[in-house]
């Protein structure tokens, strides 16, 4: 069962420097009991998505619709929005020490959190309360830490009492934005384990916003790939990793070391993320794409099924055949870019191939000419 | 006990060196350094400090560095990996121990000793946003080793910068931007073109990338690389990224707590891990591919890092460890060659892990042990 429905969501931002275009356009679901990874780069519009969705982006202009539980999140009151934040739909940030209040014990923040959703619970039963959830996810001897101050706590420990808090109201929904990215990977998997963990205990829909790949192959069960505040392909976990059609998506899996042999060159994407305030024409990813065609420079590419599932929809104006990491996709991609590259796109791909050494360019460097 | 071979007299190159240098001549190693300690103390009380005890931040290592290699050091928070760094770049004195650099004893030398020292050792820091003055312009701050160490003036200086600024990949126009002018990828080209100015024979790389975005990452890699293949560079290059160290490194040195828990060539540590921390932290990295990721049993380890102030007796590991046995905690084992492994591949454990171990099956049952 669809148990958030989000439909073009747009956001943006009133800046002395300009408008600030942070996402646009995105639409996608989640599931009861099901984790969605939301991968992008910094700037991408992951984080923006999802705070607009809990009504945590002030001051911007928001259209589009976020449907949860036959309410749209997006019409709410705040009074209305307090209570689905927390109560139905929780959030772990990525630093929990800031997110911590350092005056406060841990205890107290969560007993707290819990009675002022529920004022009949009695100060006794909210503070027992808070023992059973610190130990549910993991702290040792949580009777005595519950009267710890954050600063007592390890960074682990920090993002298990944050787990807790988001916990504390069984929520149907849990929003983690890089949850283990300020954590040591030895920690990182531990907390990462809990996580999975309690989501299958509890049935939880997870939305899991990460930068990390590997962050994302070990939980997603869906996986959202965003580029300069939109959505570049959107797949099951699989397909993504498998079998990816944007360029983008499939930039992004080449340039992590472990894709190339130990000591090799990396294959990076060439460029820099855009500016959201000026964005380029077209689709936004063209000024590094090294499969440039003429209608990238002026058609912004909307979301369609690709490859052969049907559940898996890109972004981009290569053909839907052409999806994967085979030399056949490949062959399909040259093929595509060969005949729809005019002199313009031709341009466009110099400038890809010369910004990066080493930087792969359809086209150029004795792959078939351009023109 | 030290973490070496054995005494010094009996070492088989020299004192304290835990990898046996076969086939590398002595005038091949760049960088030597020898049962370096650095404790920093902890104080307490108000007017009169008084020392209550020591931070054991690096805790009697031993490694050496070939010309032209690249020694990845990986290791988790408050492993001491930065203080090592800190220590062979002169830039913290050292407790006890010596730091050789190019034949060289260079331990806690004076400043005016240290001065052509530091021509040769640079270093590269992580955040590429607060470790570039954001008031002054690129082409300063590039030339900075030129102006503090005069060696180029005037429209010399200029050219070098631009020089330098072209070698990295910038363009050589904004030689007078600022750096908030520059996004992160940029702002790390401009760290090692500043870096670089003084044609070093060292560059200690302070997780270089891991504030970067992975496909500016590999931009960021890539000239690291290209650079030391041309300049014939050495790196000591720290991060806790497994992946970005297997690619970059010729060895690798896993630390945990201050010590050295293995040693090696890269191959042999990734293939064959002997530490069971090591083997921990390589289950414990993120795979970007879901079926390896679904197929991989992951060794949870229990716990967080214990506190350096008060490391674990014996083996510092043993409270986290799934293999741990009595003796891990009585006695501390020795860096050396563990079942069989090759001169250069040493690990301090007394259970070292076999090839095909199945560790995650030793670990005990998730409740938590503080």
């Amino acid at each position: 069962m669809t148990l958030l429905e989000v439909r073009d969501l747009t956001v943006s931002f009133n800046t002395a420097d300009g408008v600030v275009q942070a996402v646009r356009g995105v639409s996608f679901g989640v599931d009861a009991g099901r984790t969605l990874g939301i991968v992008g780069e910094s700037g991408s519009g992951k984080t923006v998505l999802t705070q607009t969705l809990l009504g945590l982006t002030p001051g911007a202009d928001i259209s589009g619709s976020a449907r949860f539980d036959e309410r749209d999140l997006l019409q709410l009151t705040e009074e209305e929005m307090r209570h689905i934040r927390g109560e139905r739909i929780s959030v772990i940030f990525q630093d929990p020490l800031t997110s911590l209040h350092p005056l406060y014990k841990v205890g107290w923040q969560i007993s707290e959190l819990i009675r002022a959703h529920d004022k009949s619970v009695s100060k006794k039963d909210a503070a027992e309360r808070a023992v059973e959830l610190l130990s549910r996810v993991g702290i040792p001897r949580a009777e005595r830490r519950v009267n710890d101050y954050p600063h007592q706590f390890s960074g682990g420990m920090r993002q298990r009492a944050m787990i807790a808090m988001a916990l504390a109201l069984s929520p149907q929904m849990i929003i983690a934005d890089e949850p283990t990215t300020a954590l040591d990977a030895t920690v990182q998997a531990q907390i990462l384990d809990l996580l999975l963990r309690l989501q299958r205990e509890s049935g939880t829909a997870l939305i899991m916003i990460t930068h990390d790949l590997g962050v994302v192959a070990d939980i997603a069960d869906e996986v959202l790939v965003m580029y300069a505040g939109r959505a570049a392909e959107k797949a099951p976990k699989r397909e993504v990793f498998y079998t990816p059609h944007h360029p983008y998506t499939k930039g992004l899996l080449e340039s992590i070391p472990s894709s190339s042999a130990a000591g090799d060159r990396l294959r990076p994407i060439a460029g820099q993320p855009p500016s959201l305030i000026n964005l380029p024409s077209g689709c936004k990813f063209h000024p590094r794409c090294g499969y440039v065609m003429d209608r990238c420079l002026s058609e912004e590419p909307d979301l369609r099924q690709v490859g052969e599932s049907g559940f898996h929809n890109s972004a981009c104006w290569l053909p839907a055949g052409a999806a994967g990491l085979s030399e056949e996709a490949e062959e399909l991609r040259e093929e595509a870019v060969h005949e729809e590259r005019g002199e313009a796109a031709a341009e466009v791909a110099e400038a890809v191939a010369a910004d990066v050494p080493g930087v792969a360019v359809v086209g150029i460097e004795g792959e078939g000419a351009a023109e | 006990m030290p973490a070496s071979t054995g005494p010094a007299d009996t070492a088989p190159v020299s004192t304290g060196q835990p990898v046996a240098l076969e086939g590398i001549l002595e005038e091949d190693v760049l960088v030597r350094v020898e049962h370096v300690t650095k404790h920093f103390p902890v104080r307490a009380g108000g007017l009169i400090r008084r020392t209550v005890g020591q931070v054991q931040a690096v805790d009697d290592v031993s490694l050496v560095i070939p010309r032209g290699k690249t020694l990845g050091l990986v290791g988790e928070t408050g492993s001491g990996k930065s203080t090592l760094a800190r220590c062979v770049a002169g830039l913290v004195p050292v407790t006890s121990g010596r730091v050789i650099f190019d034949g060289r004893d260079v331990t806690n030398l004076s400043r005016r000793a240290m001065r052509p020292v530091r021509r040769d050792v640079q270093m590269i820091f992580q955040d590429p946003y607060s470790s570039l003055n954001p008031r002054r312009r690129v082409g300063a701050i590039i030339g900075d080793p030129f102006a503090i160490h005069r060696t180029a003036t005037g429209g010399e200086r200029k050219r070098r910068i631009q020089e330098l600024m072209e070698r990295v990949g910038l363009n050589p126009e904004h030689y007078n931007r600022f750096p908030a002018e520059f996004s992160g990828g940029q702002r790390q080209r401009i760290g090692v073109a500043r870096a670089l100015a003084l044609r070093p024979k060292l560059i200690i790389c302070d997780e270089p990338v891991s504030a970067l975005d992975v496909s500016i990452q590999a931009q960021v890699l890539n000239l690291l690389a290209d650079l030391q293949q041309d300049y014939g560079l050495t790196y000591l290059f720290i991060a806790h990224d497994l992946e970005v160290v297997r690619h970059v490194s010729d060895s690798v040195a896993v630390m945990y707590l201050g010590r050295i828990g293995e040693l090696g060539p890269r191959d042999d540590v990734y293939d064959t891990p002997r530490h069971p921390y090591t083997a921990a932290l390589l289950s414990a990295a993120p795979a970007a591919d879901p079926d390896t990721a679904a197929a991989r049993q992951r060794i949870i380890l229990t716990g967080d890092v214990p506190s350096p102030i008060d490391p674990p007796s014996g083996c510092r590991f043993h409270p986290r460890c799934p293999k741990a046995r009595p003796l891990c905690s009585e006695q501390e084992p020795q860096l050396e060659p563990r079942l069989g492994d090759a001169p250069t591949h040493v690990a301090a454990c007394h259970f070292p892990v076999e090839a095909g171990e199945d560790l995650a099956a030793a670990a005990p049952a998730r409740s938590e042990v503080s």
